[in-house]
């Protein structure tokens, strides 16, 4: 047996004089990290194995275990950093492709963390949110540039005229957030299930990725945005029909440029029937839709959408963040999208290779700001929402992205964390203890999904009312009175070419 | 011209009449009507804007002019001379007044659109002609600014309180059918007199009270279209809304200010499907026009004059008629004032129009 | 009347359950002290059956028509009346396992460390819930009247 260089990334600290030897930890590791050991009659711990989940030290009934980075120190050296070195032994071990899970942890710029709000004082009064009316809600879809009446000749009526533009089909959201793409296969039923329910509740939407849709979750269709991505899992007609709307997904922010990535170990019995693909294979999306090579084949699938579904529902059409977004979302609009999504580079996954994850896509503040200005000078803002992804953190971030230009903002990992996960970066092997990321029956069952449910639409309530604070600071009773408002934001500690690229003030400059 | 302030916002007074039966109103009854308001102005902005008051040269687009030296009126004297004809130009006759010291060269001209350059623009409008022009002069010109630009109307406005403004431009002279006044409380220096209200384009004039919070929406919406916004005053903004939607999307009065103030989406749903579906498709492809924050404004028109609120009345805003005249003024003293019995006051809901018309 | 019913769909095997049963009957109702420094140690009234992902915990039904009560020689097995409870007397327990033989469920235990008596699942009469529902961390079990 060759030696291995690796050591542990984390190390389990037992208090023993906490420590009961109840043994919930051994039970509750996926990953073999704690034994029992019946001569010693004591709970034992092989750190090596530990992935800093925190699902012993969550479950602790005497919060006797502390996960904590193990101190293995390399001389300094600025270029050949520990997590550099340990990837090179990982690969001289392996041979293959890095594989790592969720977003991009790498220090780029946070754009978010730069951008400071405004408030109204004596010239213009700030609003109270619980006393006075606060409008979040949302209409995402193809807009007409203008509306055509005609006058009715009813005294009766409230309003005398009669509406003569027809509308195409929108989504309508009570509240600008939505639950991001995240298949069946890289993450559990019940946790379908909890976005679906939450979704409902909450009356957004939540996206089913390329895993298909489960058949028990067909009733969730109002509130249900189905993918068509490059493997076309688990699309029919009925599927496409079921749905509120489409997504074509061309690419993600985590991994622009490739297709997605389900481990043949995750491929269940369900799974494969959902999918329908055989049980036990990888499913490995190809990286480009093989019928989308131009940008005119990307308008023959959306109006092939469109008359599948009778022109009934919008179609989004999703993309990574990139250099020339700006003129690519151009084109998606005129070739027939009615939503744009784009996906920074902070957007997560279930399994990506590490060097796309951290070196591919840029970040999605600057992204947004580009297309919709871009949007904007040609004249066909009105021709598509804009929703954005990758990295969205809290209530503030929602605010500062629709001031920047979006109609709404798409989550996953925020949803996740909120149901445990604790971004150990594992979802990979299948082997989430949380239940999250992972097809396991003894996992699975660790997600109730009535308590995520109330989890998920606790965490979108709180941004919510959040959102309402921070809009009626600003003397704004209309979340569309934002939208755009660049004059509301102004950057801290940037340059002039990120101002300028982000169409912002700097703070200390007055209108 | 020097463009020098940041933007001001205001809390101000703000009058109209109008005489429905298309008669003569004399300047001194809305110089009363805006001086009795005296206390909602600081001294730093005051003006009139009227319509009826070029009986003889009513058919010409009549342009009202700051130049900041006589270099840049004949530069743009000689760029009009380009695009038009120009029928008669002079000063504005104004009165000295102690209190008003700095002033630019004030002129008008009274322009025909030259026929050759008239075909030149295909599908554009006179209007969109006028309009391009006004833009190109404000943009471009240095020391040049479009005060006005409408038929048989004008604007008369400066820095100073609204009583002096009107000493000052001789408004007891005038008389017209329609009259808005403006007196203004910013709360920075100005020192430029193109920033005062009404602002005109057009056959357009505003006058408005208040600090719209919607105002980079609102812009960047504008852009969209074309109109360039150089002022950084929600007066130029909120124009440009009325002239995109009632004059290029051709809407209704009614439905240009149900997109600008629109009701709650609470009190939408409790409407019966028809108008629900309405108010809705109003809301969703006009929501970059909706006016948030404080707001009361007296658009004045060819045709009438229009007083609109924000939609929860965040500023004051009154309405009242008697016979064929028609009142609109930021408080009951202005119409009382001039008016001790009328036959009708009250104060417009939040979001809903009072709208007075010639009956002709 | 409420009893405590499992969900096994999201029934872990974590067997905290089993741990918090016993601090509640412990003596000290510490938990470290109630394992570490109590002998002997209480016990828990519930037991947590697994084979595979399945697995389920499981305590005493409170019978309406109870076996136990019936074949108890001294009558310290019995019925509370205001509650419903079915509980066993330890004053009047004689350690003779009748109970536990008739129980279909399996769920009395011998309790031998100190006297010889038989325990089970009392339903925490001193809680508002009783403690394995309310400290169950994917909420398995429920306490409710069906």
């Amino acid at each position: 047996m060759k030696l291995s260089f690796l050591y542990p990334e984390f190390q389990v600290i037992r208090d023993e004089s906490k420590c009961i030897q109840c043994e919930v930890c051994v039970r509750q590791c996926a990953f073999g990290v704690h034994t029992y050991d019946k001569d010693e009659k004591k709970v034992t711990s092989d750190n090596l194995k530990c992935v800093g989940c925190h699902r012993c030290a969550t479950l602790c009934p005497t919060q006797a275990l502390i996960i904590s980075r193990y101190p293995q120190d390399f001389r300094e050296n600025y270029n050949w950093r520990k997590d550099v070195i340990r990837d090179i032994f990982k690969q001289s071990e392996s041979g293959g492709v890095l594989l790592t899970s969720m977003g991009c942890d790498k220090e780029y710029p946070i754009y978010w963390d730069k951008l400071l709000l405004d408030a109204s004082q004596v010239t213009n009064p700030s609003i109270d949110p619980l006393r006075e009316p606060m409008e979040l809600r949302t209409y995402l879809g193809n807009k007409p540039e203008k509306l055509e009446f005609s006058v009715k000749n009813n005294s009766q009526a409230t309003v005398n005229y009669k509406l003569l533009t027809k509308l195409s089909p929108q989504l309508e959201l009570e509240t600008p957030i939505m639950f991001s793409a995240m298949s069946y296969g890289s993450i559990s039923y019940n946790v379908c299930l909890a976005l679906a329910q939450a979704a409902k509740i909450l009356g957004i939407y939540y996206n089913t990725g390329e895993g298909g849709l489960h058949k028990d979750l067909y009733k969730f269709g109002k509130n249900t945005i189905v993918q068509v991505a490059s493997g076309r899992f688990g699309v029919h007609s009925d599927y496409l029909n079921v749905a509120a709307a489409i997504e074509i997904k061309i690419g993600q922010g985590a991994k622009p440029g490739i297709g997605g990535h389900l481990p043949g170990e995750k491929v269940s019995k369900e799974i494969s029937e959902t999918r329908m693909i055989p049980e036990g294979t990888d499913a490995i999306s190809p990286a480009p839709h093989h019928d989308i090579y131009s940008i005119e084949d990307l308008s023959q699938l959306i109006f092939a959408l469109k008359e599948a579904t009778c022109y009934t529902k919008p179609i989004i059409v999703k993309i990574a963040a990139v250099h020339n977004s700006a003129s690519i979302a151009s084109g998606m609009v005129r070739a027939g999208a009615d939503i744009i999504a784009l996906d920074g580079v902070r957007g997560g996954t279930g399994a990506a290779p590490t060097r796309i994850r951290d070196n591919v896509g840029i970040p999605i503040e600057l992204a947004l700001a580009s297309v919709d200005e871009r949007l904007r000078k040609e004249g066909i803002r009105h021709r598509a929402s804009i929703v954005i992804a990758g990295g969205i953190r809290n209530s503030a971030d929602v605010v500062k992205a629709i001031a920047l230009g979006a109609d709404a903002v798409y989550i996953a990992t925020s949803a996740l964390i909120a149901c445990g996960c604790h971004l150990c970066q594992k979802c990979y092997t299948g082997k989430c203890n949380w239940g999250i990321a992972t097809q396991d029956p003894y996992l699975m069952k660790r997600i109730n999904p009535d308590i995520a449910t109330e989890r998920l639409v606790n965490l979108i309530h709180a941004w919510s009312l959040e959102i309402k604070e921070m809009l009626g600071g600003m003397g704004i009773n209309a979340i569309e009175s934002l939208r755009g408002n660049r004059l509301r934001l102004r950057g801290i500690g940037l340059t002039d070419t990120e101002l300028k690229l982000l169409g912002v003030k700097p703070a200390g400059e007055s209108l | 011209m020097n463009r020098i302030e940041p933007h001001i916002p205001g809390g101000c007074s703000v009058a109209g009449i109008l005489n429905e039966k298309k008669g003569f109103i004399k300047g001194e009854q809305i110089i009363k009507m805006i001086t009795v308001m005296h206390e909602r102005s600081n001294g730093l902005g005051g003006g009139f804007a009227g319509w009826g008051i070029y009986p003889d040269n009513k058919d010409d687009w009549c342009f009202h002019l700051f130049f900041d030296n006589e270099k840049s009126r004949e530069f743009t004297e000689e760029y009009l001379k380009h695009d038009y004809e120009i029928m008669k130009k002079e000063e504005i006759p104004t009165r000295k007044v102690k209190v008003i010291d700095k002033r630019p060269l004030i002129w008008r001209y009274f322009l025909r659109i030259n026929r050759e350059k008239k075909n030149e623009f295909y599908e554009l409008t006179e209007e969109d002609i006028v309009m391009n022009s006004v833009m190109k002069i404000n943009e471009e010109f240095e020391g040049a600014f479009v005060v006005s630009s409408g038929k048989n109307m004008g604007v008369f406005k400066g820095v100073g309180y609204p009583e002096d403004i009107a000493e000052f431009y001789r408004i007891d002279d005038y008389q017209a059918y329609l009259w808005i006044a403006h007196g203004r409380f910013p709360t920075n220096t100005p020192g430029w007199w193109g920033g005062a209200h009404p602002f005109g384009l057009l056959n357009w004039a505003l006058v408005h009270n208040g600090e719209i919070s919607s105002y980079g929406t609102n812009k960047r919406y504008l852009e969209g279209f074309g109109y360039r916004l150089m002022l950084q005053t929600d007066s130029e903004a909120i124009l440009y809304l009325f002239d995109l939607l009632l004059r290029k999307h051709n809407l209704p009065f009614e439905i240009a200010c149900m997109a600008l103030a629109p009701l709650l989406w609470d009190e939408i749903e409790r409407m019966n499907e028809e108008e629900k579906q309405l108010l809705k498709a109003i809301r969703m492809v006009y929501g970059s026009a909706l006016i948030n924050g404080p707001s009361s404004l007296i658009l004045g028109y060819k045709n009438g004059m229009l007083g609109l609120n924000d939609r929860i009345k965040l500023r004051p805003l009154i309405a009242g008629r008697k016979d064929d005249l028609f009142y609109l003024s930021s408080e009951e003293c202005g119409i009382r004032e001039i008016c001790p019995e009328p036959d009708k006051i009250w104060a417009p809901k939040a979001g809903e129009p009072a709208i007075g018309e010639l009956k002709l | 009347m409420k009893r405590i019913y499992i969900k096994e769909e999201y029934c872990m095997g974590c067997r905290l359950c089993e741990i918090h049963c016993l601090v509640a009957h412990s003596k000290s109702k510490k938990i470290i002290k109630a394992y570490k420094e109590e002998f002997p140690r209480a016990l828990p009234r519930l037991i947590v059956e697994q084979k595979g992902p399945f697995s389920f915990a499981l305590q005493c039904r409170h019978c309406e028509d109870a076996p136990c009560i019936k074949a108890c020689l001294t009558g310290a097995m019995h019925r509370e009346k205001k509650t419903g409870i079915v509980s066993c007397n330890q004053d009047k327990c004689i350690g003779c396992w009748m109970c536990i033989m008739v129980c279909p469920f399996g769920v009395i235990l011998r309790d031998i460390k100190e006297k010889k008596v038989a325990t089970k699942c009392d339903l925490c009469p001193d809680e508002d819930i009783p403690v394995c529902v309310a400290k169950c961390p994917n909420e398995a079990l429920v306490y409710e009247e069906k």
